[in-house]
């Protein structure tokens, strides 16, 4: 993509008291993709979004959002760029189409709200209390509040935490739906799934600090290149397996065969293997790293220690 | 526009929660029309006196509640609202942090109109007609008073840690400040440094303006107290910007 990026983020850092929150933290996000902050809780996402936001002043580096600057510009970049809090809360009392009236009345161009109700399934809750919402539909409502105005940019701080699965696959759509229209997503996630399944790039972040940015798909393979193929197969199939090249390790246990390799095509051997060996399998299923594995690889620590 | 409309809004929500309008309006029409039920043959006896007025300690004292019930109210809702993370919400639209603040006071100032409203048409019956009181100018007095009071609010609201503290911390800085506020004794004969925190609170100077306009005094006798409220709503206010947390 030869255009300019939408956020260009370069070498931020921002120290609370003699806690470093982040440090050194760079990254850019491109027109119409959905890029997302990942790692564990404490590990610098909100703060650096907040820095982003201009809700926050880094100590040092520099940040560009649609290039202006999000503090010293803050006003023209309020009316392009909608944001999402983390653990926000509006009055208990406010009602659905009040908030969304109010948001529209302040910026200088808006969408319908009841169109944006509508494609949020929230329009039959247009005259229920915040306070009587659920989970699901508090964090839809603040999406329509991000999205009220058509920014450009949409920013969204663990959209999902505290949902339900159901409630989580149906604001996934919502966030691939804002895509689809051309905005830029920015988001973050300590939910490792839900980066792999909704974020077109992602820069890993722990302890401050960004250790890598990618595809969830090229992060993996650089960093957990190795398969899995898991076979239950009769009689003695595991020697077979064993012949194969490039193994690093073939396991049996309860009957179940394990076969790891980090190199070559694992898949094709082992099918090849089994028709060579006329090997009666009842099972055969592969593993695949996932962006957890690859955080585990980066930092020794699971992500939900 | 965008603060009226906030404003507006705040008040319709105020509405929705009956225990938090009735300790704003209720409570205080309430003690005024129990005390003025108590106090009210009396104060007809000394209206019919030749020369007699009603003794403004009453009302004074009914509105001195308003007032501070107003800033507890205030201090109550701000630190709900940065608990909550509303404030922080509210602060990332265009709404400028003064249009957030400003409505909650609009908010305190409308409902302390309705009390005194309520108030006068209540007093209907206690306060004997032959007795003048110029309600509009006490009504304005009023709203000063209030509005330069609040300005405390914001700075208990900047110290206060958490919403469960709101109610407590209110409480001890705001009595104390009615006991100084010269509506029960002179301030002249406290102790110096006592009268010297005394002169530096709002409540001193509407006691003494509030005091006067109700026994139709005009509002030139009482330049010094308006000049005072405004000039410690400019100081406090002053403090909390400093002060103030959002979050």
């Amino acid at each position: 993509m030869s255009r300019q990026p939408v956020i260009e983020v370069s070498g931020i850092r921002k120290v609370y008291g003699r806690t470093v929150a982040i440090d050194d933290v760079s990254f850019e996000v491109n027109q119409g993709e959905i890029f997302g902050l990942i790692g564990p809780n404490g590990a610098g996402k909100t703060t650096t979004m907040e820095c982003v936001e201009g809700l926050r002043r880094p100590d040092r580096g520099r940040i560009a959002v649609l290039s202006l600057d999000p503090r010293r510009e803050a006003r023209a970049l309020q009316q392009r760029v909608g944001i999402q809090l983390q653990q926000a809360q509006l009055q208990k009392r406010i009602t659905v189409a009040e908030a969304v009236d109010l948001w529209a009345s302040l910026y200088r161009r808006h969408v319908d709200p009841i169109a944006l109700l509508e494609r949020l399934g929230l329009v039959d809750k247009r005259r229920a209390w915040f306070m009587t919402l659920s989970g699901g539909q508090k964090q839809r409502l603040f999406i329509a509040l991000a999205l009220i105005h058509d920014p450009d940019v949409v920013m969204l701080d663990e959209l999902t935490t505290g949902l339900d699965p159901q409630a989580r696959l149906a604001i996934w759509e919502m966030v691939r739906a804002i895509r689809e229209r051309g905005k830029t997503v920015l988001l973050t996630t300590h939910l490792m799934e839900e980066a792999q399944r909704l974020c077109d790039r992602v820069a890993i972040i722990d302890r401050g600090r960004v250790i890598d940015v990618g595809t969830p798909a090229a992060l993996v393979r650089t960093h957990c290149p190795e398969q899995t193929v898991v076979v239950i197969a009769d009689g003695d199939a595991a020697s077979h397996f064993q012949a194969m090249p490039d193994l690093e390790s073939v396991v049996v246990k309860d009957g179940q065969i394990t076969i790891r390799s980090r190199r070559g095509n694992l898949v094709t051997d082992a099918i090849a293997c089994i028709a060579e060996h006329r090997i009666r399998v009842s099972d055969f299923r592969t593993e695949l790293p996932t962006l957890e594995d690859v955080f585990l690889r980066l930092t020794g620590r699971s992500i939900r220690e | 526009m965008k603060l009226l409309r906030l404003t507006w809004l705040e008040i319709k929500i105020f509405v929705r929660e009956p225990m938090g309008v009735f300790g704003t309006v209720g409570i205080p029409v309430l003690v005024f029309v129990v005390l003025g039920r108590l106090a009210g043959p009396a104060l007809a006896r000394a209206a019919a006196r030749p020369g007699g007025a009603i003794p403004a300690a009453l009302p004074v004292f009914a509105s001195v509640m308003m007032a501070l019930s107003a800033v507890g109210s205030l201090v109550t809702i701000i630190s709900i609202y940065r608990e909550g993370g509303i404030l922080k919400r509210l602060r990332a639209t265009p709404l400028s942090p003064f249009d957030i603040l400003a409505a909650q006071v609009l908010v305190k100032l409308t409902f302390t109109a309705l009390t005194l409203l309520l108030m006068l048409l209540a007093g209907r019956r206690i306060i004997p007609p032959e007795a003048r009181v110029p309600w509009i100018s006490y009504g304005a007095a009023l709203l000063l008073s209030t509005w330069s009071t609040l300005s405390v609010g914001f700075v208990i609201a900047s110290l206060v840690p958490t919403a469960r503290f709101a109610q407590p911390i209110t409480a001890v800085v705001l009595y104390p400040m009615i006991a100084l506020s010269g509506l029960f004794f002179p301030i002249d004969i406290l102790p110096a440094p006592l009268e010297f925190v005394a002169r530096g609170l709002p409540l001193t100077y509407a006691v003494s303006l509030l005091d006067g306009v109700w026994r139709g005094e005009p509002w030139l006798a009482h330049v010094s107290d308006v000049t005072a409220l405004l000039v410690i709503f400019v100081v406090f206010t002053a403090i909390s910007s400093r002060a103030f947390r959002w979050e």
